[in-house]
């Protein structure tokens, strides 16, 4: 195949092992810039309008398979669960009724005491239409795009804490990646004890904290909610509970893993959070660390005098 | 009988536009969204291995890349995963249409499935590579299930070429 050199009179362009290795080189290229550095965004935007109606005929018949499902729910059903929302909202009404109260005591105490406004956010209600397809990560997609608003970072709650974060945005829909996403971190703390830490996600459907000592206090139940500290959640979000703790003298750290606080795996609606706003900057950092070197700093000092 | 080359059944010539169709509907049905469902089939890639193994001098690698970047953004996965698949995929399904069109359907869809394995082993190295999980041995079936396809879509895909059998004694072929 590669020896045999074909007469010029049957040109067919180039030999195969040369294509071959030419698209290899390509998509090896493309796989690497999307995954390491993240520069093909606005190539996959296009194309994705190429495919949008394809997918959207596609998407078509899981809708009818969910639709369907909610069309033929028994009256019985409908009525006890109808019975218990009204009940719930019951309960709710009490103390959403106090919240304006307390909303305005706390904006009057926080100017009092000169303090930053806590941030009201905007969000969107969207619906969670289907997994996404890829086998190597845990995303869903959302009903909502950027038409609705949506950029991506936002954080993504149901109405039992948080569930992830969108990482991209189509005009129409949105990707959720989920907190037991491999690649998701999330800034908590232990309201217990008020430990600070990072929750990571560890694929099968749980979360992992790391990096916490194996004398940390921590005990299986603990509740985990957001920090806050990474100026995307808000703070004290419920995100998971501590299933156990498992201490090991060999190792530097515990190992803890988390049950998700919210229906992380389920498909429900789920209110996509606004951006907040930007934290106030970090403070300068301090002159001492730049005397203890020689020359530069001073240099730097010198110039600016 | 089964047009291999080894029947004697004379087809009519390939049109592109019905190869083109075909790879469109395949692409359709990847889009469905089935989730993790295991077992479903990469229908792309059957076809396009389909495809390559009857008309290699008419679609081969190019269509791959094309393909295999329409799937990736359709489905969500990394850019360029699919379309790394399936350059090899149309390459070696090229290189082995001489000796594959010799065989039954059923020989045929032996020789195929070690290709579509191929494929999935390639997209879960270069994802495992850039630190993704590993889904599971489950995702491994659908090339075997694509593999059962192969028979009755050498009938389906093929029908278009298909004209009556006329019996002529003199005919030589």
């Amino acid at each position: 195949m590669v020896g045999h050199s074909t007469p010029p009179f049957f040109k067919r362009g180039p030999a195969p092992l040369a294509k071959l290795v030419f698209f290899v080189i390509v998509s090896l290229g493309l796989l690497v810039s999307d995954l390491n550095l993240r520069y093909l965004d606005a190539f996959r935007q296009g194309l994705s309008v190429l495919a949008y109606p394809l997918q959207m005929a596609a998407a078509t018949p899981a809708d009818f398979v969910r639709n369907a499902s909610n069309y033929f729910a028994s009256l019985v059903r409908l009525q006890i669960e109808n019975k218990d929302l009204k009940a719930r909202q019951l309960q709710g009404a009490e103390r959403l009724l106090r919240l304006d109260q307390i909303e305005q005591e706390n904006r009057h105490l926080r100017a009092l005491l000169d303090a930053r406004e806590r941030q009201a956010v905007k969000s969107v209600v969207a619906e969670i239409m289907y997994t996404a397809k890829d086998p190597f990560s845990r995303t869903v997609i959302l009903d909502k795009g950027a038409q609705a608003g949506i950029e991506a970072g936002q954080a993504v709650v149901d109405d039992a804490g948080v569930i992830g974060q969108i990482t991209r945005v189509f005009p129409m829909q949105s990707e959720l990646t989920l907190l037991t996403d491999k690649d998701q971190a999330i800034p908590v703390m232990i309201v217990r004890s008020g430990l600070r830490a990072v929750l990571f996600g560890s694929g099968n459907g749980l979360m992992e904290l790391r990096y916490l000592a194996a004398n940390a206090d921590i005990q299986p139940g603990d509740k985990v909610v957001t920090s806050g500290l990474d100026g995307v959640f808000l703070a004290g979000l419920p995100v998971a509970t501590v299933a156990r703790v498992e201490r090991d003298q060999a190792q530097t750290f515990a190992r803890i893993p988390c049950l998700p606080a919210a229906g992380v795996e389920q498909f429900s609606h789920v209110l996509v959070l606004g951006q907040r706003e930007s934290l106030p900057p970090r403070p300068p950092e301090p002159e001492l660390i730049n005397k203890g070197k020689s020359g530069k700093g001073r240099k730097a000092r010198a110039g600016k005098e | 009988m089964q047009p291999t080359n080894r029947s004697s059944r004379i087809l009519l010539p390939v049109k592109m536009w019905f190869v083109y169709l075909t790879l469109f509907v395949a692409l359709f049905l990847n889009y469905i969204p089935t989730g993790h469902l295991p077992a479903v089939p990469d229908f792309v890639a059957l076809v396009l291995a389909f495809w390559c193994v009857r008309e290699p001098l008419k679609i081969g690698i190019g269509a791959g890349f094309v393909f295999g970047l329409l799937v990736d953004i359709g489905v969500g996965a990394a850019m360029g995963q699919h379309a790394f698949a399936y350059v090899l995929l149309t390459y070696a399904a090229n290189e082995l249409s001489r000796r594959v069109m010799w065989f039954t359907p059923v020989e045929q869809a032996l020789h195929v499935l070690p290709l579509l394995f191929m494929s999935q082993v390639l997209m879960v190295v270069v994802r495992l590579m850039a630190g993704a999980e590993f889904p599971g041995w489950w995702m491994f079936f659908g090339c075997f299930v694509a593999a059962l396809l192969w028979i009755p879509l050498h009938y389906v895909l093929l029908l278009p070429q298909y004209r009556p059998v006329e019996r002529d004694e003199n005919r030589p072929i």
